[in-house]
Order: structure tokens, then sequence, then C-alpha cells
């Protein structure tokens, strides 16, 4: 526990357990210096602790015990992981004589998250205690970050020891931040220069650097227009004149097309994945390719990059900056409009207005995003909530989005809101799930209850497993299997858990509910019962190219 | 991906922490890919605290490039390189126990032994043992030419171990400059 109050942790999300019990039993003389927020199941823990360090920048750190709680936190350390979350997890492991003989709540934990963790340890012994967390912390929140487990056997939580604080800067086989050649700054900063049509990518990493600042003097310098991966949708305002918009399968028309018309593609600390590229055969394939990132991995892993430019993007987009002559690209940026005209008309519009007269998700979450002035932190579920969320909620602050990117976890975006609560206690917290993901994690309200954390959340309610059911629709001949919901009540599953909640059934009371529930002081349920067919558009047909998108279905 | 005519036979050489797990973790790099591992070989090196593994797979380079930063990036490796086999000193070692009225009985097998210049290190009435060490060519053909004399009871080979051409040892700098750059930045 002093190891970990001298690593800056205040803030704890947990479970006991009991091959945990001895290290809560200490837990409870820190109650004072340590938070400890009990949540209603081991992988909302994880998933909290995310939504925490995301938000905050800070690592997440969860407390679970032996066997089925420390798996249960598995699916939030491969999301930390594919994510690149910063979140240390210590779970309680059997006594060390008991390794390896099957003992009750006993799981091998370092051998099943060995390939979703940056670093594990199974802590044997008190002595190691000590330097074992220093170096979880140095590791999850250096470089590029991840998750760290930590097995802690009973018998290492007993032990005594004298306790000598350690905090490690050093691990001699472990590069956090690789050297930056500097002839990569150059041919960099000359292939900008040259280039008629720029288009930049922007990714978490900027964020993860906090390199914002020297982001924006870069692309303004020259001009750059900008795309932007889904978790690096705060990166930028969504009004600056050189956002362009999402990229990726459901994002916007023009940053899309314009991939497969630049000249010269600049992706900054994002890793190319394949819900951005779409097929990599037809990808970028007539563009000069400038990666800045700080896994030496990244690099030439999915794309083949002309130029890579190692480092801290903080320093290194400082020092590309530092070369680049000015320049406006007006013509350039000028042709990105008509394809954010043609979006605009054929799906934004409709999607903001339908004809229907129930509502469509995409104005439930623009109404949101403007009655917050949109300044509040998004946090997603997964499915057509989330792209929809992403696409229609505006940001002008950093650090404002908390979703389950690469794997795609649904149930994640009730237990990282709370998490978020605590991570920053300042700002408004909105949630946007579908009626699917809010049940993986529906145990939650239990937590929201006792915390009272102020959770904005948000049911768009259609009735269906939605991005799937769109999926069926599409690809699979409107076969549905399996994706209709039969619901619950939640007005009375809120009030059960003394939640205020109100349901929108039509367009013209959503208003009010929306301040309703921005005026509340705490948690509060806003259930918006959607269009229940709608399509998440446009598209980029799975295996299709990214400039050849579905704007109609 | 590639075809089949594209691929080689890459030596890749890694130095990590001795650490419990860690070999499979650099192993788990390969089941992900369904790259097979031909040979692996892991010992202590020169360094001390420092193991070394050789492992030989066959694939195409865009792959084994992409193997061995993943390799890298693992927490506890220290280093890791690919190599061909003309950038390499590689050598292996065969034990190949044959039945000794079998073996006595045919000149043809001695000659084997002689021309390869392998090492009889055990004869008894029941079996003999050999020992070879040499290119894994060498060791497959000794075992194809004793095979078909059809004198072999056992048969094993080591996996590969390797050294490069070049004249120093790339870890040793590495850490050096490691430790050299940290005390830089502690000043």
């Amino acid at each position: 526990m002093r190891a970990l109050v001298d690593h800056g942790v205040n803030t704890i999300f947990g479970y006991p357990g009991g091959s945990i019990i001895p290290a809560y039993d200490r837990l409870y003389d820190y109650r004072d210096k340590i938070n400890h927020i009990l949540v209603r199941h081991e992988q909302a823990a994880a998933h909290a602790a995310e939504g925490y360090a995301r938000v905050s920048g800070r690592t997440g750190v969860c407390l679970v015990t032996s066997g089925p709680g420390a798996t249960n936190t598995v699916t939030g350390v491969a999301d930390a992981m594919i994510d690149s979350t910063p979140l240390v997890v210590i779970a309680g492991q059997v006594g060390a004589k008991f390794l390896g003989s099957d003992a009750f709540q006993e799981v091998d934990l370092i051998g099943i998250t060995q390939p979703i963790t940056k670093w594990n340890y199974q802590i044997r012994s008190a002595k190691d205690v000590a330097w074992a967390v220093a170096r979880a912390f140095y590791i999850a929140n250096s470089g590029r970050p991840g998750p760290v487990v930590l097995d802690f056997t009973k018998g290492a939580q007993t032990e005594k020891t004298e306790y000598v604080p350690t905090t490690i800067d050093f691990i001699r086989s472990y590069v956090p931040v690789p050297d930056t050649d500097p002839s990569s700054i150059k041919e960099a900063a000359q292939l900008i220069n040259n280039s008629k049509r720029p288009l930049v990518l922007a990714g978490q990493g900027i964020e993860l650097g906090n390199a914002q600042e020297e982001f924006h003097a870069f692309i303004e310098k020259a001009q750059l227009p900008v795309g932007c991966t889904m978790l690096g949708l705060s990166t930028l305002p969504s009004n600056h004149p050189l956002n362009m918009g999402m990229l990726g399968m459901h994002g916007n028309l023009a940053p899309n097309v314009k991939t497969n018309e630049c000249d010269v593609l600049i992706a900054v600390g994002m890793r190319f994945d394949d819900r951005v590229t779409g097929n990599l055969d037809t990808y970028a394939k007539q563009a000069k390719i400038i990666h800045f990132d700080i896994d030496p991995a990244e690099i030439g892993k999915n794309v083949k990059t002309d130029v890579a430019v190692l480092g801290n993007c903080k320093n290194t987009l400082k020092a590309v900056t530092a070369l680049l002559e000015k320049n406006e690209h007006k013509e350039w940026i000028e042709s990105f409009k008509e394809y954010a005209e043609e979006e605009d008309n054929k799906v934004i519009k409709p999607e903001l207005h339908p004809d229907d007269d129930t509502m469509s998700m995409g104005e439930v979450v623009r109404a949101v995003s403007e009655a917050t002035n949109n300044e509040a932190v998004l946090v997603t579920d997964v499915g057509q909530n989330q792209m929809i969320s992403a696409r229609y909620f505006k940001f002008s602050k950093e650090h404002s989005i908390i979703t389950s990117g690469g794997l795609g976890t649904m149930g994640y975006g009730l237990p990282a809101a709370v998490g978020a609560t605590f991570g920053a206690p300042d700002r408004t917290i909105c949630v946007f799930m579908g009626d699917g993901g809010l049940q993986m994690s529906i145990q939650e309200f239990g937590t929201i209850m006792e915390q009272k954390a102020p959770v904005k959340m948000i049911l768009l309610n259609n009735n269906y497993l939605g991005n799937v059911r769109q999926w069926q629709a599409m690809f699979f001949g409107h076969r549905y299997s399996f994706t209709p919901m039969l619901n619950p009540d939640y007005m009375k599953l809120a009030a059960a858990y003394d939640i205020p909640s109100v349901r929108v059934m039509k367009r013209e009371d959503l208003p009010a509910a929306i301040d309703k529930m921005l005026k509340t002081d705490g948690p509060f349920l806003l259930e918006a019962c959607v269009i229940e067919e709608g399509y998440v558009m446009p598209m980029t047909p799975p295996g299709g190219s990214v400039d050849k998108m579905l704007l109609e279905c | 991906m590639n075809g089949i005519m594209d691929k080689t036979l890459y030596t890749i050489i890694v130095h990590s922490e001795n650490i419990t797990g860690l070999l499979n973790q650099v192993t788990s790099v390969f089941t992900r890919r369904q790259i097979n591992i031909e040979s692996l070989n892991v010992s202590s090196s020169s360094n001390k605290g420092v193991h070394k593994y050789t492992i030989t797979c066959c694939t195409d380079e865009e792959t084994v490039k992409n193997v061995v930063k993943q390799i890298e990036k693992i927490t506890d490796v220290i280093q890791a390189h690919y190599f061909t086999d003309d950038e390499i000193f590689l050598h292996e070692i065969a034990l190949y126990k044959l039945s000794t009225p079998e073996f006595t009985e045919c000149p043809m097998a001695s000659k084997v032994i002689r021309r390869y210049n392998a090492h009889v290190v055990e004869v008894n009435p029941v079996f003999s043992i050999v020992v070879l060490a040499g290119m894994s060519e060498e060791i497959t053909s000794v075992f194809e030419q004793l095979q078909e004399i059809g004198c072999i009871l056992q048969f094993v080979r080591s996996g590969r171990v390797a050294i490069t051409t070049s004249c120093f040892e790339h870890v040793n700098e590495f850490l050096e400059t490691r430790k050299q750059k940290y005390e830089e930045s502690k000043l």
C-alpha cells in the first residue's frame, strides 16, 4: 500500500476476494489516502480504470482476487493493450506453495495475460513488492502506454519486510522512447515542403504524448488538412478549419476519399488499423508515406513507410515544424468541400433531420453535444451508438473521447464513464450506449448508486443489436439472426437503483429531457427510443477501398 | 501473402534478460503469425545475466522484419536481429546411436563417419554413439547415408547456433550506450 501511495495512486477500482483479503485489510488503514471504488464486476473495474486513465493521462489501478476475479479483468487488459491505455492490475494469487496444484481459485494469470500485457510479473516474496510496483508503474505509463499485471501471491501479502521506497526510471532492455534519426526529420520536412496535396492522419498518440500544441503549430504552419482516427478525435477541435473529419469505415467521406488522392500521407501517432485503411492493396498507393510513432514495431507493420520519424511526437513534430515552409494549399483544401457537401446532403442532413416521426440516433447525440456546449467528455459503448456518437458529437477540449477502439468491447461504456468521473471530476461525462451494451454492464448501476457518480447516461434504444443487424441487412439478406432484443423496463431498473431517469419517445420532449439530465446533480439515465432499423452511413464495406464509400444502402 | 517461392531460411538472434516465461513470449510472436520455428537454441551468453536465443524459421523478409520488431518490443528483450546464412557462421551438433553389430559389419559406415570427421564416443557390444558437429546439410547427409545402411537406432540434432560475421558483439555496445545515455540524462 505504501508503494502504491508513493506512486501517486489515490484511486483504485476493485473487488475483494479470498486471495486478496490481506491486501484489502491493509487498504482499510489507507482509506484516507486511497479512494477505493467497489465495482459490481471485475471486468468493470478494469474498464473503469481505463476510463480513469484515458481522461486523466494517469495510470488506472485495479485490485482483484485470484481465479475468476483475475480472469474477469482479462477483457479490460486486452482492451488497454490494443488501445495503449496505462493500466496496472493487481490480482491476488494462491499461496506460493499451492502454485501449480490446481488449488481453489488458482489460475495461471501470468500465462493467460502474457500476450496482452506490456509486462507481467508474479510477486512471490514481500521483498519484491516495492520493486515490482515501481517497475509496473514505470512500464505502464512510459513510452507507448499499456497494461501491466501483477500476480500477487497470498504469502507475499502477509509476509513482513522492511519497505524501501523504490522508483524505477531505467530498464536496460526497455527503450520507451526510441532515438530520432535527424535525417528522418529533414526528409519528412522536405517531403511535406514539396507536397502539393498533403494529408495528415491524427491518432491518439498525439494526446498520449501531450503534443496537441506542437501538432497545431505543425498543421497550421503549412496548412495541412487533417483526418482524425476515432481515438484521435479530440486532438483537434471539431470546428478547426483544417479538421476534415473522422477516418475509417464509418468516418467522413472527404478524408477517406482524399487518402487515395493525396501525394504525401503524414500519419502521426496512429497504427493503420484495418478499420481505418480498408483494403490495404488499394490504400494510398499513390502517396509517399511519413509515419511519426513512438513504437518502432508499428513502422511498416501494415503500410509500407517511406520516412519513419521515431520518437515522442512532442519533440519530433516540433523539429519538423521548424523546417517547414509556410504554405496554404488553398486549392487542395478547397477540393475537400465537394465531398463534405455530398456527405452533408446525402447522409448528415437526413440523419439530423429525419422525415420519420421517430428520433434518429444522430439527432439525439448532436442535441446532447450542443447542450454541453461541445465541452463534455464523450464515452461510448460499441456498435452503432459508438459510430453515431463519434460522428455527431463535437469536441472543443482535449482528452474528450473514451471509447473501445481496437478491441471493440461491448459493455465498456458504462464502467469507463464511471471511471472517467473520478479521473476528471470537473467535467461533464456523457456516455452513449445501446440497449445491448448497457445490459452487458448494467450491474454498474450499483456502483453509480453507491458513489453517486455523476454519469450522464444516454441509452439509444432501438431494440436491436444494431450494428450486427445493419450487417445482416446489408450482407446477409436481412436474416436477423439473434439480433432483436427483448428489453426490460429501464425506468424501473433505474428507479430500483435510485437513479433519476426519463424516457423520451418524441422529438419535442428531447430538449427538456436533456436539460433535466444536465441540471441534475449526480447520475441520470435518459432513454431515447430511436429508429429501430437505422443505418450508420457512409460505410466502407469490409475489404473495400477507402475511396469507395457507400453513402446509401 | 507472398508465395512459397519467396521464402528464405532466416536466423534470428535474440538477447534477453534471464527471466521465467520469456521463452514463451518470444515463441508466441511466431505462433500468432502461424510461422513454424525450424530450430531453437537458448543458452547463456558471454554477458552475465544475458541469454541468447538462436531461432531459425522459413519466411519472407517483410514478415521476418515485423517478427523481429515484435520480439524486440517485449520489455525484457534487449535486442533482436535477423540474418541470412551468408551473414553468419553457423553450426549444429548431432548424436547418432548405431547398432554395434551392424555398424562394425559394414565398412561403408565407418567410411561415412571418417569422411565427415565425426567422432565415435562410445562403443559397447550393443550400440555405439557417434557425434558430429557441422553444417546442417552435413548432419542430414550423414543421417541419410547411415539410414541407408540401416544401422541407426536413435538420432538427435541440436538447434542451430550462430555468431555474426561482425567483429563486435552489438548487444554489449547497445547496453553500454543505454547506460551512458541514462547517466547523462541524470546529470
